[in-house]
C-alpha cells in the first residue's frame, strides 16, 4: 500500500478529493465550556417545578409496586393469577421485559464503543442509567416469584441449614449468575465512566454537601494524562467485557424457555431472537426517555437529528430481525412436522390469545417499518409515539411466548385461560414509577451526558488542528 | 513569585494552554528538554499524547486478565465443590461434574471478576482514591476539567530550576505560568 502511494505521490497531490461532508456530532460550533456549563448546569441549577411534579407522580405510581408486594407477601402467593400449568404468568413476562430494556444501554455504551460509533457519546450515560434501573425493576419479579421471598438467598451458592447447594444444571440458576453479573458490571461501567465528570462537578461545587458528595465519588480524579491513559484502557476493556456479557445475558434468559421441553419454547432460534428483541425494546425505551429529556433541557445541539435517525434505524433493523424470527418460528414449526410444535404456533396466532399475538405483530413488525421514511424519522412526536408502541409490543411478545404455550400444555384437561389479578397489574404498573423515580434522581444529581466523551468527539479535541 | 516560604512548600511550576494542540506541541518540547517528573492535565484524553509524553501502554489489561482467570476457576471450583464434592447431586443420572453444563456460571464469573479487576486495576495504577493532592492548590485547577489544558513540572524533577523552568514554560506557549505551592499546617 505504501509503495503505491509513493509511486503516485505526484498524482495524489494534484487530485482534489470532494470534501466529505460529515454532519457534526455537536451542532452550532459549541465550545468545551458550553458543554460543561450545559451539563453541569442541569445538576447545579435550582430544582425545576416540573421535576417535583414528575417525582411525586412517579413516587405515587411506585407505591403500587410497594402495595402489591406487601399484599403478596402478607397474604400468600395465591394473590397472583399464576396457576398450574401457567406457573409463570406475568412474573416472567415482566422480568424479561425489563431485562430486555436494559440491553440497549449496554449496546450503546459497549458495542457501539468497540465499533467506534462516535455518535454514542451523548446518549450513552443516560442509556446506561436506564440499564441499571431496568435491571433493578426486572429483579423484583423473580425475587418475589420464588414464593417465600425470605428464602430467595437460597438461589445463591451460600450454605443453608439443609446443607444443600444450588443445582447448577438449571437455567434458572444460570439466570441468577447472568443477571447479578449483568447488574454489577453495568453499575461498574456506568460508575467508572462517570468519574471524570464527577470530578468536574466536584471542582465546580459551591455547597459543602456537593463538595463531599461529588468529591467522595470522584475518588480524587485529577484529569492527569496518566489517569486518562489507564482510564481509557479500562473503559475499552470494560466495553470489551460488556459486549459478550450483554449477549450472554439475554441468551441465558432465553434458556429459561429454550431448555424446557415445551412446544413453542424448545428452539435453537431463541438466543439470537431474544437478543435482537432486547436491543429492539431497549432502543424503544431510550427514545421514549431521551426525546422528552432533550426537549425539556434543550439538548438539541448534543442529541441531534443524526442521533435520532441512527436510533430509529437500529430500531428498524432489530425490529425487522425480530419479524424475521417470528416468521422463521412458524416456518420451522411447519417444516419440522412436529404436531405439538405446529399446534403451539397455530394456537399463538389464532387460539384464545390471538389478540396478544396480533398486538405483538403490529407493534413489533409493522410499526417500526415506518422508520424507512425520512419524514417520519424527523417527526419527533411521531418517533416518540412509535417508540411507545415498540415497548408495548415487546411486552406482549414475552406474554405470547410464556402464556400461549403454558396455557395449552400436553394434557387438555388442564387447559385454561390465564388472566392476571389486580395485584399482578398493580405490581407491574408500579415498576414504571420505581423506574421513573430512579431516572429522575439520576437527571437531578448526576451528569446525564459524559462531558469528557462528548468533548472528545468535537473538533477542538484534535491535537493536530487549530480550533 | 514573592510568597512566604514558611507556611508552604513549592510543589511545581505550571502552565496553562487553551487548546489541545497547544498542550500537545508543548508536551513534545517538555519531553525533548529532558524533564522526567511532569504531567499533563486535560478535560479530555488527548489523542496521541501518551506517545508524545513517552508513556508506555497502560498496564490495566494485566489486572483484567488476572481477574478473568480467577473468575473462571472460581466458577469451576464452586460447581465442582458443591455438586460433586460436598454434596453430590444426582440429576438425571448424569455426571456430578462436567465443565460443560454449568458453562454459563464460569462465563459470567469470568466477566464479573475481570470487570472488578479492570476497575480496581485502574484505581490502583492511578493511585486512587486520593482526595488530596498538591495540584489541587492551583487556583485554576478546576478548569482543567472544563476547557483548559495544563502542564505541571514538579520541583522534584532533576532539571527543575525556579526561573529557568518558568521561562521555559512561557517559551513553549504556556499562557498563565505560575508556581504551585502546597500549604502545610
Amino acid at each position: 500500500m505504501s509503495e503505491v502511494k509513493a509511486e503516485n505521490h505526484e498524482i495524489l497531490e494534484k487530485v482534489d478529493p470532494a470534501p466529505w461532508r460529515e454532519v457534526p456530532l455537536v451542532l452550532n460550533n459549541r465550545s468545551f465550556k458550553w458543554v460543561t456549563d450545559k451539563i453541569c448546569g442541569i445538576v447545579e441549577s435550582k430544582t425545576p417545578t416540573w421535576w417535583w411534579w414528575c417525582f411525586i407522580t412517579a413516587l405515587c405510581v411506585a407505591s403500587f409496586t410497594g402495595m402489591g408486594l406487601v399484599y403478596l407477601v402478607s397474604t400468600g402467593v395465591g394473590v397472583w393469577g399464576n396457576n398450574n400449568p401457567v406457573n409463570w404468568g406475568w412474573a416472567i413476562v415482566n422480568f424479561v421485559f425489563w431485562i430486555g430494556i436494559g440491553h440497549a444501554g449496554t449496546l450503546i455504551s459497549a458495542v457501539l464503543c468497540l465499533l467506534k460509533q462516535k455518535w454514542r457519546t451523548s446518549i450513552n450515560r443516560a442509556s446506561e442509567a436506564m440499564t441499571v434501573f431496568a435491571v433493578l425493576c426486572a429483579g423484583i419479579f423473580p425475587l418475589f416469584h420464588v414464593g417465600r421471598v425470605w428464602f430467595a438467598w437460597w438461589l445463591f451458592p451460600l450454605p443453608n441449614s439443609n446443607a444443600i447447594w444450588p443445582q447448577f444444571r438449571s437455567p434458572l440458576e444460570w439466570d441468577v449468575f447472568a443477571v447479578s453479573t449483568y447488574a454489577t458490571v453495568s453499575v461498574l461501567f456506568w460508575y467508572m465512566g462517570m468519574i471524570p465528570d464527577l470530578a468536574v462537578l466536584r471542582d465546580r461545587a459551591k455547597e459543602t454537601w456537593r463538595k463531599y458528595f461529588y468529591g467522595f465519588f470522584a475518588m480524587g480524579w485529577r484529569n492527569a494524562n496518566n489517569h486518562w491513559r489507564n482510564f481509557e484502557m479500562a473503559y475499552l476493556l470494560l466495553a470489551g467485557l460488556s459486549t459478550p456479557l450483554v449477549l450472554s445475558v439475554h441468551t441465558i434468559v432465553s434458556f429459561d424457555f429454550a431448555v424446557a421441553n415445551l412446544p413453542g419454547w424448545h428452539t435453537t432460534i431463541f438466543p439470537p431472537y431474544f437478543v435482537a428483541g432486547a436491543i429492539f425494546s431497549g432502543f424503544g425505551m431510550v427514545l421514549t426517555l431521551l426525546l422528552p429529556v432533550r426537549a425539556v433541557y434543550g439538548l438539541h445541539d448534543l442529541i441531534t437529528q443524526k442521533h435520532i435517525t441512527n436510533m430509529c434505524m437500529i430500531t428498524l433493523a432489530t425490529g425487522s430481525l425480530v419479524g424475521y424470527a417470528y416468521a422463521m418460528e412458524f416456518f420451522i414449526a411447519w417444516y419440522g412436522a412436529n404436531s405439538y410444535e405446529g399446534f403451539a404456533f397455530i394456537n399463538r396466532a389464532f387460539g384464545n390469545y390471538w389478540w396478544s399475538y396480533w398486538i405483538m405483530i403490529s407493534c413489533n413488525v409493522i410499526c417500526p417499518q415506518l422508520f424507512w421514511f425520512k419524514k417520519i424519522r424527523q417527526n419527533i412526536p411521531l418517533v416518540w409515539i412509535i417508540s411507545i408502541f415498540v415497548n408495548v409490543g415487546m411486552w406482549f411478545e414475552r406474554f405470547v411466548i410464556a402464556n400461549t404455550t403454558l396455557s395449552r400444555d400436553f394434557l387438555p384437561s388442564s387447559w385454561g385461560y390465564y388472566s392476571p389479578t389486580v395485584v399482578d397489574i398493580f405490581t407491574f404498573f408500579g415498576t414504571f414509577g420505581f423506574f421513573s423515580v430512579l431516572f429522575l434522581l439520576f437527571l437531578r444529581f448526576l451528569p446525564l451526558m459524559p462531558m469528557c466523551e462528548v468533548k472528545s468527539v468535537m473538533p477542538q479535541a484534535d491535537p493536530h488542528s487549530d480550533h | 513569585m514573592i510568597m512566604s516560604d514558611i507556611m508552604d512548600i513549592k510543589y511545581a511550576a505550571s502552565a496553562t494552554f487553551s487548546s489541545a494542540k497547544g498542550l500537545y506541541d508543548a508536551a513534545g518540547k517538555v519531553k525533548q528538554e529532558g524533564y522526567t517528573n511532569w504531567e499533563c492535565f486535560s478535560p479530555i484524553p488527548v489523542h496521541g499524547l501518551d506517545a508524545q509524553m513517552g508513556y508506555a501502554r497502560s498496564k490495566v489489561p494485566r489486572f483484567t486478565l488476572t481477574g478473568g482467570i480467577t473468575g473462571f476457576f472460581t466458577g469451576m471450583l464452586i460447581v465442582w465443590f458443591m455438586n460433586e464434592y460436598d454434596y453430590p447431586l444426582i440429576v438425571g443420572g448424569k455426571p456430578y461434574f462436567s465443565p460443560i453444563y454449568p458453562f454459563p456460571v464460569f462465563y459470567e464469573l469470568t466477566i464479573l471478576f475481570a470487570a472488578f479487576g479492570t476497575l480496581f486495576g485502574m484505581f490502583f495504577l492511578n493511585r486512587l482514591p486520593r482526595h488530596n493532592h498538591p495540584v489541587f492548590e492551583h487556583p485554576d485547577f478546576g478548569l482543567t476539567g472544563d476547557d483548559k489544558f495544563m502542564i505541571v513540572i514538579e520541583v522534584d524533577d532533576p532539571k527543575f530550576d525556579d526561573e529557568e523552568t518558568v521561562e521555559f514554560l512561557k517559551r513553549v506557549g504556556g499562557e498563565s505560568v505560575q508556581l504551585i505551592r502546597e500549604p502545610i499546617d
